[in-house]
């Protein structure tokens, strides 16, 4: 961490430093681009790694953190970009730098109205683009008046803004085409069976070949962010399972374990081996779903009833313990709600005896099938530093050789102890990312055998004050959601409530990274890809 | 074997006892008009309860099996539903043709009905190019679907007939040369000489290797013709939500519907025709005991019953399978099956000339 420090200050002297659990550099907003660039270019600094973009109103200032990784040292680092101007404020942008950089930084002007002087799309991301105001402000007007449900259909514009600064300063706005007029634009979604919810792709084709895609995002936007302000932390919680609703229980571990780390409370051995047990439970459900769906995606339905018999199994030994088959509520701060079911012990080992065997009749039935081959070998290929640059994190970001599981670089809970392997293919096309979510529910069900005999005595659940106040600061945690790496942000001013709760999920870059990945494919291919990039569309638009 | 041809004499002598000769035709025409749609409808219906009873026990699953026993009556109420469903006009469509565009793909599976060997006798029209006729009139299906995808005004279906045009174009070849393999070796196109030919072995076995290439090819691009898994690009929901078909409603889409199972019984009873002796029992030359029982049963049942079982072959197909994509299947079609196929119509012709069938 010094040394870090000591670099840094030598690149950029006026730069000043905040220690936390993240150390954080201050830096003024002329200074930040070329500093992007050492951080990122740097051999001894290498942050190549763009966890995410946490927009932030300070009432006085306005601002950006950016949360950096570096993969090859696998070290953190937060970076502070501020600005005085509340009218027109403008920061640098870092598109260049970071590919999904685009894609945050459009996320950050959607909520809170910071131009990005060089992003070459400043379009809103989640609200219409007649929405007023800019919620996440906290001056934001939230009256009723201002943004009427319209019973007209929403305005589209082909245009797009972009900001460029010419050589005296002065910042200008054009206008550009997202689409030329020749192009022959084909509307998939929002409602389309192979978007998976409901994500619209405007894709741009020349017979069957993709020429480009616009991704059009928001349609499930639920402001979960701006609503999470107004909760106290127990509360927060609830929203954690209508982000990605196939795998809740990573994301609760998350939220629980950056307030208990605010709070400084210690939870027993207990409830940590249950919440590493329902992880990986459902870590194995949603790829089960995930296989199902991606089969029925390229027309082998059969599979999904397949697949699905397990997940049911899943989901009912969760029914059990949880008393719900979809959103849990299951995991709280101190613990977990309620104490294993008698039965859980036994359902779990009836689940590991049949799933090695379920197993083998998928690869049986379609790995090996020569049309599924064709149909995925070579298709969507994503190297090794494209998914990084994206941010394409978890199964997808390991298909293309990326070592990126937060259980093995940065272990929480009680991971560090367990004997798994993190499951890294070379290929990067959609047959390694389907091959490693096959692997990983092997891994996942190791993990499993590893704890089901020895989960320790003790309360399921600490005791924890029933006002619950955090101490000033601020905490980023990670976790590894079934669909790649998941963070959330948490800064308190003392409050029962958050100051400001981000969550960064994996689906966002995922689902970005589609254009990349697609141009020069068949529309067949869009759908080989997007589901083998497998998001969730509640999960990216919150 | 009981020769339908008596009964259809019969009624031919007894209509022309009371009424004139051109009467007498066109009644029989009605009558077979008739009998022609019924026997189209309750197959229609009978097929869809069939895959889905097929498909369910792949899947796991149980199938329709509230409505009649076994379900039975399931596909009647969804009949009856699509009939009562309104049919939905667009704005900006080529009304014409987007209402004409079903119809000419029902037509096309209705005519080839006529050339098939039902039974001993049972048959529409006996006239000496019957295959020829059957690959005629199938290929106005395509031309329904290209209307259908056109008309519609919508990217969709437009790029689904495209692609159903490429397809049917292709496959229509495979299908035409594992045809003509088989026409060599019958010596004729006239249906019932085909079967007749058949009457000691079917030709599967007596064609041995030239013709059992000739049905896996045939198989193949049969299915393909008909739209259907693995080949169901045209209209593979994942991608183009419905395909040529999106826009219909009713019983407007109740007719591609229908002929898409139609097409199937359609493959299927070709197949048995031209490979598996048409309505002719199973026979073998010497077992005359053996071949007696076979004639115990009746013509009609050997048809149905073998199309119905190279169906279940092709709804195997499509449960199984996931779906190929459009460049795939044009490099299927013509970087292996058109070249085996002329290769296996020239050995076919050696056997012939040399005599080394059975």
């Amino acid at each position: 961490m010094a040394n870090i420090q000591e670099t840094i200050a030598k690149l950029l002297p006026e730069a000043t430093f905040e220690e936390g659990d993240i150390l954080m550099v201050n830096v003024p907003d002329a200074k930040w681009h070329n500093l992007a660039k050492e951080l990122k270019e740097n051999k001894d600094l290498s942050f190549d790694f763009l966890v995410t973009i946490v927009g932030m109103d300070w009432t006085e200032t306005l601002g950006c953190i950016y949360y950096l990784t570096s993969t090859k040292h696998n070290t953190h680092l937060s970076v502070k970009v501020t600005t005085d101007n509340r009218e027109k404020p403008m920061l640098h942008s870092v598109s260049d730098l970071w590919k999904i950089a685009g894609i945050f930084e459009r996320e950050v002007y959607d909520f809170f109205g910071i131009v990005f002087i060089g992003n070459p799309d400043m379009r809103r991301l989640f609200l219409s683009i007649d929405w007023k105001g800019y919620p996440l402000r906290k001056d934001y007007d939230e009256s009723a008046d201002l943004n009427p449900v319209t019973t007209e259909s929403e305005r589209q514009s082909d245009f797009t803004d972009t900001y460029v600064e010419t050589p005296d300063g002065t910042v200008e706005k054009k206008e550009v085409r997202v689409f030329a007029p020749e192009d022959f634009v084909v509307n998939i979604g929002p409602q389309h069976p192979a978007t998976h919810g409901v994500l619209r792709f405007r894709t741009a084709v020349d017979g069957e070949i993709i020429k480009k895609i616009d991704v059009y995002m928001g349609y499930i936007h639920r402001g979960i962010e701006k609503i999470c302000e107004k909760l106290t932390y127990p509360q927060t919680l609830h929203f954690m399972d209508r982000l990605d609703y196939f795998s809740a229980h990573p994301y609760h571990h998350c939220l629980c374990m950056t307030i208990e780390q605010a709070a400084g409370i210690e939870i027993s051995r207990r409830a940590q081996v249950i919440r590493v047990l329902m992880d990986e439970l459902s870590r194995i459900a949603s790829h089960c779903l995930f296989i199902g769906t991606y089969c029925m995606d390229l027309g082998a339905t059969t599979m999904l009833f397949y697949t699905l018999r397990v997940r049911e199994q899943i989901l009912d030994i969760m029914e059990k313990t949880c008393g719900a088959r979809m959103t849990f509520n299951y995991e709280c701060i101190g613990g977990v709600m309620q104490d294993l079911h008698p039965d859980f012990v036994k359902d779990v080992k009836a689940l590991l005896e049949v799933l090695p065997k379920n197993i083998k009749e998928y690869n049986k039935i379609f790995t090996g099938n020569v049309i599924a081959k064709n149909r995925m070998e070579g298709v969507g290929y994503l190297s090794h530093e494209d998914a990084i640059n994206w941010s394409v994190t978890g199964p997808s970001g390991r298909a293309s050789g990326w070592a990126c599981d937060v259980r093995k670089t940065d272990p929480y809970s009680i991971y560090s102890e367990l004997d798994f392997e993190q499951v890294v293919r070379e290929e990067g096309d959609s047959m390694a990312r389907f091959k490693v979510r096959m692997s990983e529910m092997e891994q996942s069900a190791k993990i499993i055998s590893q704890l089901i005999d020895n989960i320790p005595d003790g309360e399921y659940c600490v005791k924890v004050p029933k006002v619950l106040k955090l101490p000033v600061g601020r905490w980023f945690r990670t976790v590894e959601g079934c669909r790649g790496t998941f963070g959330i942000y948490l800064e308190s001013n003392g409050d029962t409530k958050p100051y400001r709760l981000k969550i960064a999920p994996p689906c966002l870059p995922a689902a970005s990274v589609v254009d990349h990945i697609t141009r020069g494919s068949k529309i067949a291919d869009l759908i080989t890809i997007g589901g083998s990039l497998d998001y969730i569309v509640p999960d990216m638009d919150r | 074997m009981f020769d339908f041809s008596i009964l259809t004499e019969w009624i031919h002598s007894t209509l022309l006892g009371f009424m004139p000769q051109w009467l007498a035709v066109t009644t029989e025409c009605v009558l077979i008009g008739l009998v022609l749609l019924l026997t189209y409808s309750v197959l229609a219906l009978f097929y869809i309860w069939f895959e889905r009873k097929v498909c369910a026990a792949f899947q796991c699953r149980l199938g329709p099996n509230r409505v009649g026993p076994f379900g039975l009556l399931q596909s009647v109420a969804d009949m009856f539903k699509i009939l009562i469903k309104e049919l939905i006009s667009l704005k900006h469509t080529d009304k014409f043709l987007f209402a004409l565009a079903p119809y000419l793909v029902i037509l096309a599976s209705m005519l080839a009905f006529a050339v098939l060997p039902w039974g001993n006798g049972l048959q529409i029209i006996n006239f000496n190019i019957g295959i020829f006729f059957l690959i005629a009139v199938s290929s106005i299906g395509v031309l329904g679907i290209l209307l259908a995808g056109w008309s519609s005004n919508n990217k969709f279906t437009l790029i689904g007939a495209m692609r159903s045009g490429a397809q049917m174009v292709s496959y229509e070849l495979s299908i035409g040369l594992s045809v003509l393999t088989m026409v060599a070796f019958a010596g004729t196109m006239n249906v019932v000489e085909i079967v007749e030919e058949q009457s000691n072995l079917w030709f599967i076995f007596s064609g041995h290797i030239p013709a059992i290439i000739a049905f896996i090819i045939y198989l193949i691009a049969g299915t393909a013709e008909t739209n259907r898994g693995p080949f169901d690009l045209p209209e593979a929901e994942s991608e183009l939500t419905a395909g040529y078909h999106t826009e219909y409603s009713g019983i407007h889409f109740g007719f591609f519907y229908l002929a898409e199972y139609l097409n199937l019984f359609i493959v299927s009873g070709v197949a048995t025709l031209l490979f598996f002796g048409g309505w002719m029992p199973l026979h073998f030359p010497g077992w005359d005991g053996f071949n007696a029982i076979m004639d115990y049963i009746p013509s009609v049942v050997w048809f149905i019953g073998k199309a119905i079982a190279l169906s279940f072959v092709i709804i195997w197909f499509k449960w199984t399978f996931p779906r190929l994509r459009i460049d795939q299947m044009l490099a299927l079609e013509w970087k292996y099956l058109l070249p085996i196929n002329l290769f296996n119509l020239v050995l076919m012709v050696l056997i012939i000339v040399y005599g080394l069938h059975f």
